[in-house]
């Protein structure tokens, strides 16, 4: 199968996995027993309540017709109308989704340095103390719950040496990054947990390999032979993995924008649920899932241009 | 170079005689990080059952007067909090809630998971195809949001953490045992075994269930540190179980406006959720590095 056959394959395979997610989330409030409109207003609510909402959230038509309002509205960007502040959710979750996006970019840029240099610094010491030290500090960084960790470099880093802000996002962009940085690291640490492992194992395998043996036979330097040669092939698949984690950095970016009190998805997902504002909740996980479905996509085919090698089952 | 290049490491599968100085320590390395694991995991259970024995003071019982205590004060080992409750005595009953969210939250997955597994590699066809798909589409979801966007409906507390938990958590065991049953199904045994006229179903639970369950059984591990962090995490932001229950991540969230205050009210929590964190993954990559993963 050509390059062509993949990518038109592949993106038949999202069209299905966007209906399933579209089916997850539109089922996920009517599959449970009970008036959703009570649901998000309470017991408490009036029957009248109910109705109006009801009516507002076109609860009483027949189902498949709620089904296609629900896909056409998000297909054109109208999702409906937030309970809490009676604007279009649409409007509420774009104006957020910046902020959470710069934070996981962030942090992945951040994890890309850390990752590098322990990776890198643990194969070429394999089985000596930098490579053991290096495995013990990020099986820490690995079960550390990660809020509790943002909550301590608030503590070190803003509240005692107050090196960095607590909470905000600034207004500039060198701002954003000053603002940002104990928040991402703390996302970057636990994701380089998961790529040093991998990245380490990569490159040691690849040092065994016949072409880096001919590479130090030619007489090329240590420092040569490790980047032009066993960086470039061992990276391949730490890169794969690190775009699948694109996931993973997005929900621990909604807990970490709760702790830094970041203007973010997160914080308006939290609220949202604390206000039983539902539409919100649903936009922002259609919005999430979209978004890692997207990465994927494009981690797989930039893996196909990254490697001249790889052919298509 | 020689030692760089043809060293002994864990990615290449090699049955090097075990007399061997580099196998030895491998073995020792391996053993050394079980042993650690365990001893951790073993003073945490022992915490959760004897808490009442290992501390005077009712975990909820609140003392104004004894208010912010900090660490290693008279009485208090661990301090006190912003209603003057014993720390230690809330960590040390906090173990009990949190040893059964992440053993609760990893049974019914696992089983669930491990047969869905076995049952979708060994018969194959359309059901194969089906639970990849479901797969597809769960996996989609970043697994925090929808744990979330689950509570947010069923509502905050324990059993419905579960349920949270155990819709897409059985996904990894499902996984890991269809593409061991796939390794497995063409073998002489199973073969054997359809040759003298077994039942499928007979075939996958006497016979390819114990031989594909082995690495399920060990990434229970590393699903219950992502359970009891999840769990943490929810009741951090308000979603798990309720105050004034005396949990780990709720009890952090509690500490967070007292930081200046009192940091032991934060800090102490979350070292208790790292120990076991790190007894479980350690657990876990020990019998992994132990069948040669």
């Amino acid at each position: 199968m050509g390059r062509a056959a993949y990518i038109r394959r592949r993106l038949i395979l999202m069209a299905f996995v966007l209906f399933g997610v579209s089916i997850v989330i539109f089922s996920m409030v009517r599959i449970l027993p009970g008036d959703p409109a009570f649901l998000i207003l309470g017991d408490r609510a009036t029957d009248q309540k109910a109705a109006e909402l009801r009516e507002q959230l076109g609860l009483n038509r027949p189902i498949l017709e709620q089904y296609w309002n629900f896909v056409s509205g998000f297909a054109h960007g109208d999702m409906g109308q937030s309970l809490l502040y009676r604007q279009p959710v649409g409007d509420l979750v774009l104006t957020r989704v910046p902020v959470t996006l710069t934070l996981s970019a962030y942090a992945m840029g951040l994890a890309a340095v850390i990752t590098l240099t322990f990776g890198i610094l643990a194969a070429i010491n394999k089985g000596r103390w930098p490579d053991q030290l290096i495995r013990v500090g990020f099986l820490f960084a690995l079960t550390t719950p990660n809020f509790w960790f943002g909550i301590l470099l608030i503590l070190l880093f803003g509240l005692t040496l107050h090196w960095f802000p607590v909470a905000g996002f600034g207004e500039t962009v060198p701002q954003h990054l000053w603002y940002l940085f104990l928040p991402a690291l703390t996302l970057a640490l636990q994701l380089s947990a998961v790529l040093i492992r991998n990245l380490r194992g990569q490159i040691i395998l690849t040092m065994r390999s016949d072409y880096i043996r001919t590479a130090h036979a030619k007489g090329l330097s240590e420092r040569l032979v490790l980047l032009r040669h066993v960086l470039r092939n061992a990276l391949l698949s730490t890169v794969t993995i690190f775009g699948l984690q694109f996931g993973f950095l997005v929900g621990g970016a909604i807990v970490i924008e709760t702790v830094f009190a970041l203007p973010g998805t997160g914080q308006l997902l939290i609220q949202s649920i604390t206000a039983r504002d539902y539409p919100v909740v649903q936009a922002i996980t259609v919005v999430s899932a979209v978004l890692v479905i997207v990465v994927n996509l494009a981690v797989d085919l930039s893996y196909s241009f990254l490697d001249p090698r790889v052919t298509y089952e | 170079m020689s030692e760089k290049a043809f060293g002994v490491g864990p990615a290449v599968p090699v049955s090097l005689p075990q007399f061997t100085p580099i196998a030895r320590s491998r073995r020792f390395h391996v053993e050394r990080t079980l042993a650690v694991g365990l001893s951790l995991l073993g003073i945490v259970v022992l915490v959760a059952i004897a808490a009442p024995l290992l501390t005077p003071y009712d975990p909820l019982e609140q003392r104004f007067t004894e208010a912010f205590l900090p660490p290693f004060s008279p009485g208090h080992i661990l301090g006190t909090d912003n209603f003057g409750r014993d720390i230690w005595s809330r960590i040390a009953f906090s173990t009990r809630l949190d040893l059964q969210i992440g053993l609760l939250s990893v049974s019914f997955p696992f089983i669930f998971g491990s047969l869905v597994g076995i049952a979708t590699g060994y018969l194959g066809g359309k059901l194969d195809t089906l639970l990849m798909r479901v797969v597809d589409v769960l996996m989609a979801f970043p697994f925090l949001i929808l744990v979330i966007a689950i509570m947010s409906i069923l509502g905050p507390g324990l059993t419905n953490l579960y349920i949270a938990v155990g819709v897409v958590g059985w996904i990894p065991y499902a996984r890991i045992t269809r593409g061991e049953t796939l390794a497995t199904r063409h073998l002489e045994y199973v073969l054997a075994a359809r040759t003298i006229g077994c039942s499928s179903g007979r075939i996958m639970l006497r016979h390819i269930l114990p031989n594909v369950i082995a690495p399920a059984l060990i990434y229970v591990f590393t699903g219950m540190v992502l359970a009891i962090l999840t769990g943490a995490t929810l009741s951090f932001l308000g979603l798990g179980p309720q105050p004034p229950t005396p949990e780990w991540g709720a009890m952090i969230a509690e500490g967070r406006q007292y930081l200046l205050l009192a940091w032991w009210m934060t800090t102490l929590p979350g070292l208790a959720l790292l120990v076991v964190g790190v007894a479980l993954s350690l657990i876990g990559d020990g019998l992994a590095e132990r069948r040669g993963g």
